[in-house]
């Protein structure tokens, strides 16, 4: 098209497909209004509610469990620090975390990112959008944006609801750590927003698979349930000894390394590994859904 | 791509597309399509179900891509310059969308924060003027899926009407809509069209664009038949003379001999159908309710209306009314699409 040259800051936008330029256009605040509209939608809707009302009873139950079942102190099998929550409440959150982490930290965020594109395309909204004009780049990091933001939601409501039932139900006092030190309360509430950072991080990978499948389809049950099996499936082989080759390409492989943020001084390397390796998630599945979404053939 | 090939920019159209194709699999939808909606104009956009409407209108919009062709769109290039395009234009595409679980109010919020050119200050505003003008004011506040499908066809319409639009772009925008809802349509578009604002409708109901159209477009099978003013489209078919006259058996001869075929000879008198409601029980009586119509095809090569007055008149006819009609639209519309609303394969 010869004739498309006064365009200059349009063109460059448009033809730029590298995430981070797109997201800076001139006109930066009504950029942001479809942020904050997306962000209120997400989570003012019953679903997304009721997800994080899910994600609040894992602690809560376990609190109530632990504390209903050893009056008699006895503290048998379960998951590491169960034991340990009867004597410091703060540790129901590093329990309920770990519990979370393998199925329903993922399911929660499959549901929301498998619906990000998908959502719109079955309500049919989705051709409204693009047509305000929403651009379809714009659309997508907005969307990812959201299901991130979801992402950091479901962490901080597993960790703080886990501290304020562990408070209630259990003694608090100065935690021990792994490396033997031990520290005050707002030492350790400063590790504990470091772990559901290292949490949300281990979760961006799988909510850019999400994203991406979710521009494969205009059934959000399928993308969902696509995103679901992928983090099940990842976990299956990283637990297979025969497979260990894989291990470090895994995007679940460092989901639970979060344990090293509890030494003095902090261990970093499995957090860097793990951010590191998320990225690589979002970059490949990132340009897979920008490559899709951008060409597909809007019909829903 | 040189000038050569493109399609020429026509600043007096709105709407233009120069062999505009669309291949699904091997099923082709659309195929060579010049589409020419002038600017001002309220283009119907007519076809069978199936047709390829709707296929043309997402890739106006810049919802699918082309397979073949160039379009432009209030003089910019399709999908290419879509920014600054799609903003000048408001769109009601294959039935309204929403979300259900939001508001009528709170959807129009949320698809007007998508749009970088409207501005956050005056959105309420403009979101509140938009539902008074398709009469939900009162109904803002319900939660969209309490809506009847009237009512989501009107919140529909206020979507595209949140700010002023050059181009309206409506597919079966009185669709699901009462009789009532049907006329405040029509006049809102005509209220539209008189402020200068473009407007491509679609629509099966013959009737409707009739009413409401300057231009029509006839698409069947994926291809554009014609298009043109209404009367244009209108003057291709054959005329009918009418004549009122209380001698009619005089008027049929007349005709006749002019090389015309009257219908109804030897029919009985039926009371004038121009104020047939009012005629009285006895059509014989004397006076207008006495008068006849006589009508004939004017298929004559050559033959004016007024040669046909001169010689009613000159014949000592009573002629109490006179009225060339053209076919209508429907005729014409089946002539083109053929019988039977078959949906296109």
């Amino acid at each position: 098209m010869s004739p498309a040259e006064p365009t200059g800051p349009d063109a460059a936008a448009a033809s730029s497909s590298v995430p981070g330029a797109a997201a800076v256009p001139a006109r930066r605040g009504s950029g942001l209004a479809l942020l904050g509209s997306e962000v209120a939608v997400l989570f003012r809707r019953t679903r997304t509610i009721a997800l994080l009302s899910a994600l609040a009873l894992i602690p809560v139950l376990l609190a109530v469990a632990v504390r209903v079942a050893t009056d008699d102190d006895g503290s048998g099998g379960g998951p590491a620090f169960l034991g340990d929550i009867t004597r410091n409440g703060l540790f129901v959150s590093l329990t309920a975390l770990t519990v979370a982490i393998p199925l329903f930290l993922p399911l929660t965020v499959g549901v929301v990112a498998g619906d990000t594109i998908a959502g719109e395309a079955s309500l049919g909204t989705l051709r409204y959008l693009l047509v305000t004009p929403v651009g379809r780049v714009r659309l997508l990091l907005v969307k990812y944006a959201g299901a991130a933001l979801f992402c950091l939601a479901g962490t901080l409501v597993v960790v703080v609801v886990g501290a304020i039932a562990g408070a209630a139900l259990f003694p608090v006092g100065p935690v021990t750590l792994l490396s033997g030190q031990t520290i005050g309360l707002g030492d350790y509430a400063g590790r504990m927003l470091l772990m559901a950072l290292y949490v949300t991080i281990s979760l961006l990978g799988l909510s850019a698979i999400g994203l991406f499948a979710s521009t494969l389809t205009s059934v959000p049950v399928g993308a969902m349930a696509a995103t679901v099996v992928l983090s099940t499936a990842a976990q299956i082989v990283d637990a297979l000894p025969q497979l260990s080759f894989l291990d470090p390409w895994l995007f679940t492989h460092y989901w639970l390394g979060f344990a090293d943020l509890l030494r003095d001084p902090i261990s970093w390397s499995n957090f860097a590994d793990n951010a590191l390796l998320q990225a690589g998630y979002i970059a490949v599945f990132g340009a897979l859904a920008l490559g899709r979404f951008t060409t597909k053939d809007v019909l829903s | 791509m040189s000038d050569g090939t493109g399609p020429r920019p026509d600043a007096g159209l709105a709407v233009q597309t120069e062999g505009l194709g669309k291949t699904f699999g091997r099923q082709r939808a659309v195929a060579d399509l010049d589409l020419a909606v002038p600017q001002g104009s309220v283009y119907g956009f007519l076809g069978p179900n199936g047709s390829g409407k709707t296929t043309t209108i997402r890739m106006l919009l810049g919802l699918t891509s082309a397979t073949s062709g160039t379009i432009r769109v209030l003089g910019g290039a399709m999908p290419e310059q879509a920014r600054d395009v799609l903003p000048r234009v408001g769109a009601l595409v294959e039935g309204p969308a929403f979300y259900p679980f939001l508001s009528g109010r709170a959807n129009l919020v949320r698809l007007d924060s998508g749009d970088r050119r409207a501005p956050t200050s005056t959105r309420r505003a403009r979101v509140d003027a938009a539902l008074d003008r398709v009469g939900l004011g009162h109904a803002a506040d319900k939660k969209a899926h309490a809506y009847s499908l009237g009512m989501k066809q009107r919140l529909g319409i206020a979507n595209a009407l949140l700010m002023p639009r050059d181009l309206l772009v409506l597919d079966e925008p009185s669709n699901g809509l009462d009789p009532q809802g049907t006329r405040e349509v029509r006049a809102l578009i005509r209220s539209l069209a008189d402020d200068g604002t473009t407007v491509l409708v679609s629509s099966h109901l013959l009737a409707e664009v009739e009413q409401m159209c300057s231009h029509i477009g006839v698409m069947s099978a994926g291809r554009l038949l014609t298009q043109g003013t209404l009367d244009d489209l209108r003057a291709l078919g054959t005329h009918r003379v009418r004549v009122l006259t209380p001698d009619p058996d005089l008027a049929r001869g007349v005709l006749t001999r002019l090389g015309l075929v009257p219908d109804g000879s030897g029919s009985p008198a039926l009371p004038a159908s121009p104020d047939a409601p009012d005629a009285p029980a006895a059509p014989a009586a004397t006076g207008s309710a006495g008068a006849v119509r006589v009508e004939a095809d004017l298929g004559v090569e050559g033959l004016a209306p007024e040669t046909v007055v001169a010689a009613l008149v000159a014949a000592d006819v009573r002629v109490r009314g006179f009225e060339v009609a053209g076919a209508s639209l429907e005729d014409r519309f089946v002539d083109l699409t053929g019988e039977g609303f078959d949906v296109a394969g």
